[in-house]
């Protein structure tokens, strides 16, 4: 009941703001917000971590076609959407001075029923209707309310996430004409489908480009940087806190259980592809004068780490994975805050014309440099606990690699100083005052800088939630890899 | 041991004084703040010398504390223990003993400073991270002390962070010890795939069953010691260090001189049964000490900023420590690592006193003749310019002849180095002395009327400093004397296991003997060579412009060492992400995609011309289809 509940609420949330209207609504979003909070954390607190899949709703949907609504949440599921119910009032909370329309709180929260139920959903054909129910809205966020070339930037992202999700949809249709007897979408039967080498590589190929887009890994990226400098603040925070964590998952659930065999032949092809996409982004990273841009590119950095971790295929990269999920949603959201503070405060994101903030703003510096902190990964933050973990998951898998990923703890420190010294140290440069922050702002920041920390300290609860059923999915694979041969 | 449940406290302690500094701000007097800072250090250090009497006086030695479970995944388990043994307690003692007279002496250095309470908040957070370092009984925690200590060095060096040099200095600082501690975190994978833990004990105890020399051994301490290059400033990780003297000077004294620097040095005394099995780690660590010790003496010949010469000098020094743990001289380096915190953090003090006195000047080319304006800094200057520079008995000389006794007894040659780099040590130590404090006044004559000598909040941490390292020596004096060696008795425990893997020191006394008169020789031809070039003929280094050509250009120029790596490294990467975005990003990724978005725009605007409306055009293609289905059916 739970999980319908989380999926549903959101909608009926929606159709209350529309009808309202009133120029309280970011009041009346941060209710709702909080409430689907509310549920996240009642799910949490009776979820039994050894218990496999709870919460479950299991009814025929179309029964012709094998079609199930069929939701429920194991460990991964349960994270993921806590992160989700976190981040909402964040976002929501950030929002408060954009003078956002009901309209926008509406769009955002069908995407919330679109992420919820991608997440929750035990149904192939369920899981991509989702897949698109959340990518619509965050469409119109970003056509709607995007900066000046929003209209060819969003239509391009448009399409390049669409082509990827039609491959999915093929290679899912294909699996799913090959379960046995009366066809069924359950992901349950189409793990079970066994197919040859050479077809679960092409249905490997299909699938990872679809998720490769949404993270997105390299060289699949190129509609990324541009979307997220040029999205609202919360289209950008929806998209790298929440949203991009779809591909990651779609890894996991979908991807990894389903071609077991593709994943041998290509696993190390994709994980090579993340390795060079943390180098590279790190890079660029390196040399953008925009702050947004600069977090864009970083994010690809991160992710890369994430993904390179997922195809290690051990405990503890993939624990590493779970909790990276949730930190990078955490301080991209911080940090993508932070460039939305810059602009607004000064009309500027170019590094070069902003410095000396800390000065005037001794909060915002002290905030930001935790974040900022989290984002680089320094112990007693989460952002290490994750780092560490996939960086020792990596290295067992093959050393050398964890050598190449490590580089990012050297670039991210590069750059993510540089940017903290351009724009809060030094002198000031910006003609306009940055004022401190005020008291919305100092919540929202001192959430999230507070949450990177708290989980840097003691991650374990985290570990925990993901471990058994990340065990269990690694435990499929093995299987069938080791029956193979 | 009743002591030991406290443990935690004295990490606790210094982290509560840091995070009720940093919440009261502005809340509270600069008076106030230091306070606060100093009394939380003060006592952790009541503490840790509890905890020391306690350890010295029990049969056991070692004491295991568990604090929480940390980070359990699969197979790892990361407790966030504490271990309390003879090793750490010494290091407590030098981290909250030294830091406690650097915070009292910061008061009186940073009283006018409008951000004081900020800068006793990061001094509280470096000491906590210290000593998270120093307790950690697994090398995460330590990895969380490290990385830590390296974000207070970033906060502290920037303290000042109007200033762009200072800030680009931070930066440089905590990225050159990044690229450490990738070497450190994968040394610790490594650590953990091998052994399968990553706690002291277990790691140590399991290393038993390798055979010394084995590869694996050989990387795990070679990732280790790349970690030590970047903290403890070693060739060829050394450049952020100097440069590291943009922070105020209390911070260069407690963290650039007596601490945070010399956890490179710790890590490796920690790691001492991994090392001994890697013979090869071992022999690199001594090259990379010694080059590094002389290396660095070179340049602290001609340089005229009094804190760029001590910066230099303790890159020197620490490559003093690490050619003795190369040798197997574990115990030896941390005498080294002792006496040096006592009287490198009085020098660094002590020339904070001077340049207090001074109004801010740092360039020795504008002092000489402070001696008799200020009555107390030139004694301790010169109690420590005497330590440093090896003559008995102050501290420096007990713990340096026994490093070059052990050198020698390893390579002749690479003791001869050794040699030239002390003899150096002695010669640019008095070089600035008596630059500083001898001959006439030559800065000017604004600076001579705001003279004064340091108030006392000052001067009694530097008189505390010099009684300290003029005694220091007396823990480890030599056996060729006759002498027990209370030191080498402590730690003992700490470095049993290895113990019987490394050659005891087999040189016999009347070698010893005649190495420590070779020793104090070298002291006094340094001394004798400064004394003539400075006080006898008087001379004063050239200005900027001024330069003599050649190696002594090279010197004053540190090699052109940064401008190597800048246009090694920094440059051809700067110019690959530049053009990786012109070219890579903006035509090929994006171009492919944009293409493939054409190909489907004109392939649709082709198979639009055949929806033309016509229905006698649609009944000509039905006809012609079922023609051709026919046709292929036939065949």
């Amino acid at each position: 009941m739970i999980t319908a509940l989380l999926i549903f609420l959101p909608l009926l949330f929606a159709a209350l703001l529309l009808l309202i209207r009133s120029d309280k609504s970011k009041y009346l979003a941060l209710t709702f917000a909080l409430a689907q909070l509310g549920l996240a954390i009642t799910a949490l607190l009776s979820f039994d971590k050894t218990a496999g899949t709870q919460f479950e709703i299991h009814i025929d949907w179309i029964k012709q076609l094998g079609i199930h609504f069929h939701v429920g949440m194991d460990g991964i599921s349960l994270l993921l959407v806590l992160l989700t119910c976190v981040l909402y009032p964040l976002i929501i909370l950030s929002s408060f001075k954009n003078k956002r329309s009901a309209s926008f709180y509406a769009l955002m929260f069908i995407m919330q029923t679109g992420l919820l139920g991608v997440f929750t959903a035990l149904d192939g054909f369920l899981f991509y209707v989702f897949w698109e129910v959340a990518l619509i809205p965050v469409y119109f966020i970003c056509l709607l309310w995007g900066g000046v070339n929003r209209v060819k930037i969003t239509f391009r992202f448009f399409i390049y996430t669409l082509f990827g999700s039609l491959l999915m949809l093929a290679a899912l249709i294909y699996i799913y004409l090959m379960t046995p007897g009366q066809h069924s979408f359950e992901l349950a039967d189409l793990y079970q489908v066994q197919l040859d080498r050479m077809t679960q590589g092409l249905l490997f190929w299909a699938i990872f480009i679809a998720f490769a887009i949404k993270m997105p890994i390299f060289p699949f990226h190129s509609w990324q940087p541009d979307t997220y400098t040029d999205a609202p603040q919360e289209g950008t925070m929806l998209l790298s806190g929440i949203m991009l964590k779809m591909g990651i998952y779609g890894l996991i659930r979908i991807l990894i259980p389903m071609t077991p065999l593709g994943l041998e032949d290509w696993g190390t092809t994709a994980l090579v592809l993340s390795l060079i996409g943390i180098v590279y982004a790190s890079l660029l990273a390196w040399v953008q004068n925009d702050f947004k841009r600069l977090i864009a590119y970083s994010s690809i950095a991160h992710i890369g780490l994430i993904a390179a971790g997922i195809f290690s295929l051990n405990t503890q990269a993939w624990q590493g994975s779970a909790m990276q999920m949730i930190s990078h949603g955490i301080y991209a959201t911080g940090l993508f805050f932070v460039a939305s503070l810059f602009e607004s405060r000064t009309g500027t994101r170019n590094m070069n014309e902003l410095g000396g903030i800390r000065l005037q703003s001794p909060r915002f510096n002290t905030l930001f440099l935790i974040i900022l902190l989290g984002s680089i990964g320094l112990p007693l933050t989460s952002g290490f606990i994750g780092e560490f973990l996939l960086l020792g998951g990596l290295f067992q898998h093959q050393a050398w690699m964890a050598g190449v990923a490590g580089l990012s703890m050297i670039f991210g420190a590069v750059y993510m100083l540089g940017a903290f010294q351009k724009t809060m140290l030094g002198e000031q440069r910006s003609t306009v005052l940055f004022q401190e922050l005020d008291t919305t702002e100092t919540i929202t920041l001192t959430i999230i800088a507070g949450l990177i920390i708290l989980l840097g300290v003691y991650p374990q609860p985290i570990l925990d939630i993901a471990g058994p059923s990340m065990e269990k999915i690694l435990a499929i694979i093995h299987h069938t890899s080791a029956s193979a041969h | 041991m009743q002591i030991a449940t406290y443990a935690w406290l004295i990490a606790l302690i210094p982290l509560m004084g840091a995070i009720l500094l940093g919440l009261l701000g502005k809340k509270v007097n600069g008076k106030s703040a230091a306070a606060i800072g100093s009394a939380s250090v003060l006592a952790s250090f009541v503490l840790a010398l509890l905890i020391f009497f306690s350890i010295n006086s029990s049969t056991q030695k070692s004491f295991d504390i568990h604090l929480f479970n940390w980070i359990h995944s699969g197979s790892l388990s990361v407790p966030f223990n504490f271990l309390l043994d003879p090793l750490s307690s010494i290091m407590l003692l030098v981290i909250t003993g030294v830091g406690f007279l650097i915070h009292v002496y910061s008061y009186g250095y940073m009283k006018d400073d409008e951000g004081i309470q900020r800068f006793f908040a990061y001094l509280n957070l470096f000491i906590f991270f210290m000593l998270l370092l120093v307790l950690g009984d697994n090398y995460a925690v330590m990895f969380t002390g490290w990385e830590g200590v390296g974000l207070c060095s970033y906060l502290l060096i920037g303290f000042w962070f109007k200033n762009t040099n200072y800030n680009n200095a931070a930066k440089k600082a905590f990225i050159m010890n990044r690229i450490g501690d990738l070497g450190f975190i994968l040394g610790v994978f490594l650590i953990y795939n091998t052994f399968g833990s990553i706690s002291y004990d277990k790691v140590f105890a399991a290393a038993a069953g390798f055979s010394s020399g084995s590869s694996i051994m050989v990387a795990i301490t070679l990732l280790l010691f790349v970690g030590a290059m970047g903290k403890s400033a070693q060739i060829p990780l050394y450049t952020w260090l100097p440069d590291a003297m943009a922070g105020p000077t209390p911070v260069s004294a407690l963290i650039h001189a007596a601490t945070m620097v010399t956890a490179g040095v710790y890590m490796i005394a920690r790691s001492n049964v991994l090392y001994v099995l890697a013979p090869f780690t071992l022999s690199v660590i001594t090259l990379i000490g010694v080059c590094t010790a002389l290396f660095a003496a070179t340049i602290a010949l001609t340089q005229n900023d009094i804190k760029k010469v001590l910066a230099y000098s303790t890159v020197s020094q620490l490559g003093f420590m690490f050619a003795a743990l190369g040798a197997g001289a574990f115990a030896s380096g941390v005498f080294h690592l002792v006496t040096h915190a006592f009287f490198k953090a009085l020098l660094f003090l002590a020339a904070g006193s001077v340049i207090h006195a001074m109004s801010g000047e740092q360039d020795i080319r504008r002092m000489g003749g402070l001696r008799k304006l200020l009555p107390i800094t030139y004694p301790v200057f010169l109690i420590g310019t005497i330590a440093i520079s090896g003559i008995p008995p102050f501290a420096g000389f007990f713990s340096k002849d026994e490093i070059l006794a052990h050198v020698y007894a390893c390579s002749p040659i690479l003791y001869v180095l050794l040699m030239v780099a002390s003899v150096l040590t002695s010669f640019y130590m008095f070089r600035l002395l008596f630059l500083t404090f001898f001959g006439n006044y030559r800065g000017t004559k604004e600076h001579m009327h705001h003279m004064h000598e340091s108030p006392s909040v000052m001067t009694i941490p530097l008189m505390v400093l010099a009684l300290l390292s003029v005694l220091g020596g007396f823990i480890g004096l030599p056996e060729a004397w006759g002498a027990n060696h209370w030191l080498n008795g402590f730690l003992a425990p700490v470095f049993e296991q290895s113990s019987g893997r490394v050659n005891a020191l087999e040189l016999s006394h009347t070698t010893e003997l005649t190495l420590m008169a070779f020793a104090l020789a070298g002291a006094f031809i340094g001394l004798a060579i400064a004394y003539s070039k400075y006080i006898a003929k008087n001379q004063v280094p050239a200005e900027d412009n001024n330069q003599p050509e050649g190696l002594y250009q090279l010197s004053y120029n540190k090699y052109y060492v940064d401008e190597l790596y800048d246009k090694v490294i920094v440059k051809p990467l700067h110019k690959i992400s530049e053009s990786a975005i012109a070219f890579l990003e903006k035509n090929v990724i994006s171009r492919s995609v944009d293409s493939f978005g054409r190909i489907t725009l004109n392939g649709s605007r082709l198979s639009r011309n055949l929806q033309t409306g016509y229905i006698g055009f649609y009944i000509f293609f039905m006809v012609m289809a079922i023609l051709l289905i026919l046709l292929f059916n036939r065949i």
